[in-house]
C-alpha cells in the first residue's frame, strides 16, 4: 500500500471544508468520539443535517472567524492506499500558505461551484498548481445539486476550464461532477447523475497512478550527516548519510560529488543492518565511496552520467512569504537541499498578477506575490530546473534578521 | 518514470530518519524527549536507523513526574543499557522542591500539567537548542496545524499565527539564542501506521500496553489504574479488571480500556476496529474544546 498527498484548493464558499468532511464520513474515517463533537456542535445545515465542514476546523482563531487560515493536514485511509490531506485556505491572502500545501502534494482537487463557473480564484489556484508541478489535477465541480444536476452546466465549465488549464500548461486533467453537501460522486456514485459515467473523487483518488522519477541520470543523494564511529572496530567506516531526492543510485555507479567535483565509485549503500542494492528515490541510506574524499553536509552526490547545473547566478520563480516586501539591497539565506548560504535577490524581471496572469512590472515584491527574479548565491548550488526534477529544484530564502522562511523558489536555469 | 515502489511504512520511516538527521545537522545541542511511550519507543529506533553504527548526536530526554507506571521506568533503563546512550532525567519533584510550581490538590490532582515547567527548566539548563518529540498529526486537531520543525520562544510557547512556511522537505532551523525547535520526525504517521511499524520490527514495549489484570476505580467515566499518586475517597470503588493502555502517561491522567489484547496482532485488530481515538483516553485534553492549543502555546510537547 502506498501514501498519495493531495490538496484542496477551494474556499469555504466553495463547500471545500465540506467536501473534505464528507470524504472522511463516508470513508469512514471518523472516530465515536470525534463523531460525538460532531453531533454536539450547534452549527447545523439549514436542513438540519450535520454540517460536515466542521471536521476540518482546526485553531480557535479560525473556528472564531470561520476560515481556514492555515494548512491543516487530514489522515485517512481505504483499502486501498493512504491519504494525506493538506487542507489549504483558498483566499488570496493564504496564496503563501497554498504554496506550502501543495509543495509536497501529488494531487490537486480544484473546486469550481457549479453555480458560479471558472472564475478569478480558479484562475489563481490553477496557475499556482501548475507552478509547483502538481503531476495530477481533478477539478471537481461542486453543489450539483444547486444546479439540478445538469450535464449541460458541467459540460460548460469543463469546456471554459480547459481554456484556461491550456493558458497555464497544465494536463493529466480529470473533471467530476459532485455535491459535496449531498454525498453525490464524493464515495459513492451519484444516484442523479447517470450521465457521468467515470469514477466517484474517492475512486479516482483511489486508483490514479503516481509515479516516481528512478533514471539513474537523475540520481541525486543530498549528503545531510557523516557517520563516522570512529572506534577501533570501525576505525576506517565513513558513510553518508541521505535521503535520495531523485532517481536511484547501485553499487559500482560511477558519482561524481559537488559542488566539489570529485569523482568515485559507490562501494555499498547500507539502510540500518541491511545493504541493499539499489537505492531509490524517497529512500533514507547511507553510501560508502571507494575513494577517500571530502565529503560534508551540504555537499550533493550524483551520478556522473547525469550531472545537475552548477551556478551562482540563476533565473528562478519566487512566492514571496513575509509582510515585509522583498529588499534587493539586502543579504538573504538561501535553503537548497542540506546547504544553507548567502544570496541576494539580484534582479526581479516581472511579477505575475496570478488572477489574470497578465505580467506586472510593479517594483515592490510583497507578501503573496509570484513573479521571476535572479538570485545570486555566494557559493554555487547544484540544482535541477524545477520544471524537470522538483525535488531538486525547490528552495526557500530566510530572513537572517528574523530566521523566518520568506521565500519559496523554484529554480528554472543558470545565467552566465 | 515508473510505478511508485516504496510502501508506505517505508516511506514513513525514510521521512522520519531523515528529518531526525535534519536535527542532527542543523542543530548544536539536540535532544530527543523521551517518555516511555510507544511512540518516542519508536522515535528511538529510528534513531538507531539514522545514526548507527554511530553514536546518536543527541541525548534522550525523560520528564519523570514521579508518578510513572512502574513498568515504563523498567523499559527505560533496560532500554539505555542496551542502546548504550545517555540519558538525561528532568525531575518534577526537584521543580516543585524548587517551588517553581505547587503541585495541585483535590481529587483530581495530577503532576500533568506541571511537567512543561520542568521540560523548559531542563531544555534552559541544558541549552538545548532542538527537542525531539513523538506527537503526530493525527492525534489532534491543534497539532494538525503544527510544522515539523515548531519554532518556539524562550518561554516555549507556540505561536500558532506565526509559523514559518515549510516546504518541499526543507526544514528551517534557523533561531535566535535562548529561542528553540520542537522537531516532530513522526508527524504524518497515524496510530495505526506506528502500530504495524513496532510490529513490522519487533520492537520491545513496556507490558502496560499489552492486556493484563489490574485494579482499577471509575472516574468522570473512565478507567483509571489505582495507585497510591490517585486521590482516593469512600466514593471509589476498586475493582479488578482486564485492561491494557493506549498511551503511556502521568498514571493520574492515563486511563486504561478494558481490553483482551495480549499480543501485538491483538492490539491492531483492536485499534483497526475500535470507535474511539487514542486521545479520548487522555483526560488531559477533556478539559475544552481547545485544550491542546492552549497547552501547546504554553509550552507543551
Amino acid at each position: 500500500m502506498d501514501i498519495l498527498k493531495f490538496i484542496t484548493a477551494g474556499s469555504v464558499d466553495d463547500g471545500k471544508s465540506t467536501l473534505i468532511g464528507r470524504l472522511l464520513y463516508d470513508s469512514e474515517a471518523i472516530l465515536a468520539d470525534q463523531l460525538e463533537a460532531l453531533h454536539a456542535s450547534n452549527r447545523k445545515n439549514d436542513d438540519g443535517s450535520i454540517d460536515l465542514a466542521i471536521l476540518t476546523d482546526g485553531l480557535k482563531a479560525e473556528r472564531e472567524q470561520g476560515i481556514t487560515i492555515d494548512v491543516a493536514y487530514k489522515y485517512f485511509e481505504t483499502d486501498k492506499r493512504k491519504f494525506i490531506i493538506a487542507d489549504a485556505p483558498g483566499h488570496i491572502q493564504y496564496t503563501r500558505n497554498m504554496v506550502t500545501g501543495a509543495s509536497n502534494a501529488a494531487l490537486a482537487i480544484i473546486l469550481i461551484d457549479a453555480r458560479k463557473g471558472v472564475v478569478e480564484q480558479t484562475t489563481r489556484h490553477s496557475f499556482l498548481v501548475s507552478l509547483l508541478q502538481i503531476p495530477q489535477v481533478v477539478v471537481a465541480i461542486n453543489k450539483m445539486d444547486m444546479v439540478d444536476y445538469s450535464e449541460d452546466v458541467y459540460k460548460q465549465i469543463v469546456a471554459d476550464y480547459k481554456k484556461l488549464a491550456a493558458k497555464v500548461n497544465l494536463d493529466n486533467v480529470t473533471y467530476i461532477p459532485v455535491s459535496a453537501l449531498k454525498g453525490d460522486n464524493i464515495v459513492y456514485p451519484s444516484s442523479k447523475m447517470t450521465w457521468y459515467l467515470g469514477d466517484s473523487l474517492l475512486q479516482h483518488l483511489e486508483n490514479v497512478e503516481i509515479t516516481i522519477d528512478d533514471s539513474s541520470a537523475h540520481a541525486r543523494l543530498p549528503v545531510q550527516w557523516v557517520v563516522r564511529p570512529q572506534t577501533d572496530a570501525l576505525h576506517d567506516y565513513r558513510g553518508y548519510a541521505g535521503r535520495v531526492s531523485s532517481g536511484s543510485f547501485k553499487v559500482n555507479d560511477k558519482v561524481t560529488v559537488l559542488p566539489s567535483g570529485f569523482s568515485s565509485t559507490i562501494s555499498k549503500i547500507e539502510v540500518y543492518d541491511k545493504q541493499p542494492a539499489e537505492a531509490l528515490a524517497g529512500m533514507s541510506v547511507t553510501v560508502h565511496l571507494q575513494d577517500n574524499i571530502d565529503i560534508s553536509r551540504g555537499d550533493i552526490i550524483v551520478n556522473s552520467a547525469g550531472q545537475p547545473q552548477l551556478s551562482n547566478v540563476i533565473e528562478a520563480d519566487l512566492c514571496w512569504m513575509d509582510t515585509r516586501p522583498l529588499d534587493t539591497s539586502l543579504t538573504y539565506l538561501v535553503q537548497h537541499n542540506t546547504k544553507t548560504i548567502r544570496c541576494k535577490i539580484q534582479e526581479i524581471i516581472y511579477k505575475v498578477n496570478i488572477n489574470t496572469l497578465e505580467k506586472d512590472f510593479d517594483e515592490e515584491f510583497k507578501l503573496n506575490d509570484i513573479g521571476r527574479i535572479v538570485i545570486k548565491t555566494a557559493e554555487p548550488l547544484a540544482f535541477d530546473p524545477y520544471q524537470v526534477n522538483k525535488a531538486n529544484g525547490g528552495a526557500i530564502i530566510i530572513d537572517s534578521r528574523t530566521n523566518v522562511t520568506v521565500g519559496a523558489l523554484m529554480l528554472r536555469q543558470s545565467v552566465e | 518514470m515508473s510505478k511508485y515502489r516504496l510502501d508506505y511504512l517505508d516511506e514513513l520511516e525514510a521521512e522520519a530518519i531523515y528529518i531526525l538527521r535534519e536535527v542532527a545537522g542543523q542543530f548544536e545541542k539536540p535532544a530527543l524527549l523521551f517518555s516511555g511511550g510507544k511512540d518516542s519507543i519508536t522515535l528511538v529506533h529510528l534513531a538507531l536507523k539514522a545514526f548507527r553504527p554511530g553514536k546518536f548526536p543527541f541525548p534522550l530526554v525523560h520528564i519523570d513526574t514521579g508518578h510513572n507506571f512502574e513498568e515504563t521506568i523498567t523499559y527505560r533503563d533496560e532500554m539505555i543499557a542496551r542502546i548504550g546512550e545517555k540519558l538525561i532525567i528532568g525531575h518534577v519533584q526537584d521543580t516543585i522542591d524548587e517551588g517553581k510550581v505547587i503541585e495541585q490538590t483535590g481529587k483530581n490532582a495530577s503532576r500533568n500539567p506541571l511537567q512543561t515547567i520542568t521540560l523548559l527548566d531542563t531544555i534552559a539548563k541544558n541549552k538545548f537548542d532542538a527537542c525531539i518529540g513523538g506527537a503526530r498529526r493525527d492525534e489532534e486537531k491543534a497539532r494538525a496545524k503544527e510544522r515539523i520543525f515548531s519554532v518556539r520562544d524562550e518561554f516555549g510557547q507556540w505561536d500558532p499565527k506565526r509559523q514559518r512556511p515549510e516546504l518541499w522537505d526543507i526544514y528551517n532551523g534557523k533561531i535566535h539564542k535562548g529561542e528553540n525547535v520542537r522537531v516532530f520526525p513522526i508527524s504524518n504517521w497515524t496510530e495505526l501506521d506506528v502500530w504495524n511499524y513496532i510490529r513490522r520490527e519487533n520492537i520491545p514495549l513496556p507490558t502496560i500496553y499489552f492486556a493484563h489484570q489490574r485494579d482499577c476505580i471509575t472516574r468522570n467515566g473512565q478507567l483509571m489504574a489505582a495507585s497510591p499518586f490517585l486521590n482516593m475517597d469512600d466514593e471509589d470503588v476498586i475493582t479488578r479488571k482486564n485492561v491494557r493502555f493506549r498511551t503511556v502517561g502521568d498514571m493520574t491522567c492515563t486511563a486504561a480500556v478494558e481490553s483482551y489484547a495480549f499480543e501485538i496482532d491483538d492490539i491492531i485488530d483492536e485499534i483497526a476496529s475500535s470507535k474511539i481515538s487514542e486521545r479520548g483516553a487522555r483526560m488531559d485534553d477533556k478539559v475544552s474544546e481547545a485544550a491542546m492549543e492552549d497547552r501547546k502555546k504554553g509550552g507543551y510537547f
